[in-house]
């Protein structure tokens, strides 16, 4: 995920703290991994750099300044090409898992294992991903069903290789 | 082997059908309040593993015990009643009698078991509720739809409060919205009647929902949690 693109967009309802930032993608998009606020300062001063957001204003406290961030046209043209723009499919065809199963076919091990073994791993985060869903509220399970339906697809590639494993060893060994 | 605390254990079970071994060896074991899966390819042997544990088939050799009691020394009757009490049972479809309405399906185990109608209609409605398909009660199968009419065979199978569910692709003629919300409140109902559920499932979404997993290939069975 952009981070950048992110904080942009987040941006585009007003202008906002750098902690507020933070606090804002936390409670959107942190679920697994929450922000360091290093993070941010680091993306919004890169995104200062290219013009995508200007200061807004500064409050001297007691403390370290406060910037408050406001999103510029440039920044809004960004976040709408992003948006626009498809994410890259990633075909994965030269996947761990397949070094694996071809490398144990071509030593004469138990491929089959090895994808139970893996099958046993998935359906692991699996429960996690189904657990964690059935307590929690519409945007978790969002977030766990798209997680839930890319490991399914990993796993039924999974069980068609297990079908084709004799071809598979026929034909690496050939 | 028997797993200590186990209510339904299965040992070196072997069935063939002409010359094919449907099951060659295959082991299980169950705990109260477990679902485990059973997962594996079609023709695997993991449908006819399930007709075994349930006492609908009976294996050429091999052990089963329920309950501290081998299945073989059973007679039929025996086996039907256990069917009947003990057991519930889902399928992927066509389970409930289009004659009756939905509560007079779900009420049925009970009614053939002795049970009066109005008490029978009552805890079966109570089963309905759970299922969220009280609404449906004097509807027939035709009149609803198909993750409507699974919610209601789930409630049906739960309605003698069994110690053991067989769900057979539970899921299987269902959408992905629908087949979640039945196993959400098929696994949900089991485990607060501590009910041990023998899931069979070639989808991993489904299996999601279990304990652990038994995959079962040309007949043999393999307990991932005992490997990993």
């Amino acid at each position: 995920m952009s981070i950048g693109h992110t904080l942009l967009g987040l941006l585009e309802s007003g202008p906002r703290h750098g902690y507020d930032l933070k606090r804002a993608f936390d409670e959107k998009f942190g679920h697994d991994r929450p922000l360091h606020y290093g993070q941010v300062y680091s993306t919004m001063s890169r995104l200062l750099k290219h013009g995508l957001v200007e200061v807004d204003g500064i409050e001297a406290g007691g403390g370290p300044e406060r910037k408050r961030y406001a999103i510029t046209d440039a920044g809004i043209t960004d976040v709408q090409q992003w948006l626009a723009t498809p994410e890259k499919p990633e075909p994965y065809l030269q996947s761990t898992l397949y070094t694996k199963v071809v490398l144990a076919l071509l030593t004469h091990r138990d491929a089959s294992e090895i994808l139970d073994t893996q099958r046993s791993e998935h359906l692991r985060m699996m429960r996690i991903l189904t657990d964690r869903k059935r307590k929690g509220d519409l945007a978790d399970q969002l977030i766990c069903d798209h997680a839930l339906f890319h490991l399914e697809a990993d796993l039924r590639w999974l069980e068609l290789t297990a079908a084709r494993l004799e071809k598979l060893a026929e034909a690496v060994t050939r | 082997m028997t797993p200590a605390g186990s209510l339904l254990t299965a040992h070196d079970l072997r069935k063939a059908y002409g010359p094919t071994n449907a099951l060659d060896g295959a082991e299980f074991s169950i705990h109260p309040g477990e679902v485990v899966a059973v997962m594996g390819p079609s023709g695997s042997g993991k449908s006819t593993l399930l007709h075994c544990l349930a006492g609908i088939v009976t294996p050429d050799s091999g052990s089963i015990v329920y309950n501290g009691q081998e299945m073989a020394t059973m007679n039929d009757a025996q086996r039907s009643a256990l069917r009947r009490s003990e057991f519930g049972f889902v399928f992927q479809f066509g389970q409930l009698v289009p004659e009756l309405t939905c509560v007079e399906n779900v009420a049925l185990p009970l009614r053939l078991n002795g049970t009066g109608r109005k008490e029978a209609e009552r805890t079966a409605l109570s089963w309905m509720e759970r299922l969220e398909v009280d609404d449906l009660r004097s509807k027939r199968p035709g009149e609803i739809s198909g993750g409507q009419g699974q919610r209601v065979a789930v409630a049906r199978a739960l309605v003698t409060s069994p110690r053991v569910l067989f769900a057979d692709e539970p899921t299987g003629a269902l959408d992905s919205f629908n087949g979640e919300r039945v196993m959400d409140l098929l696994t949900e109902a089991a485990r607060s009647t501590n009910a041990a559920v023998v899931l069979v499932t070639h989808e991993a979404r489904v299996a999601a929902y279990s304990d652990r997993e038994i995959v079962v290939r040309d007949g043999k069975s393999r307990d991932m949690e005992r490997i990993v």
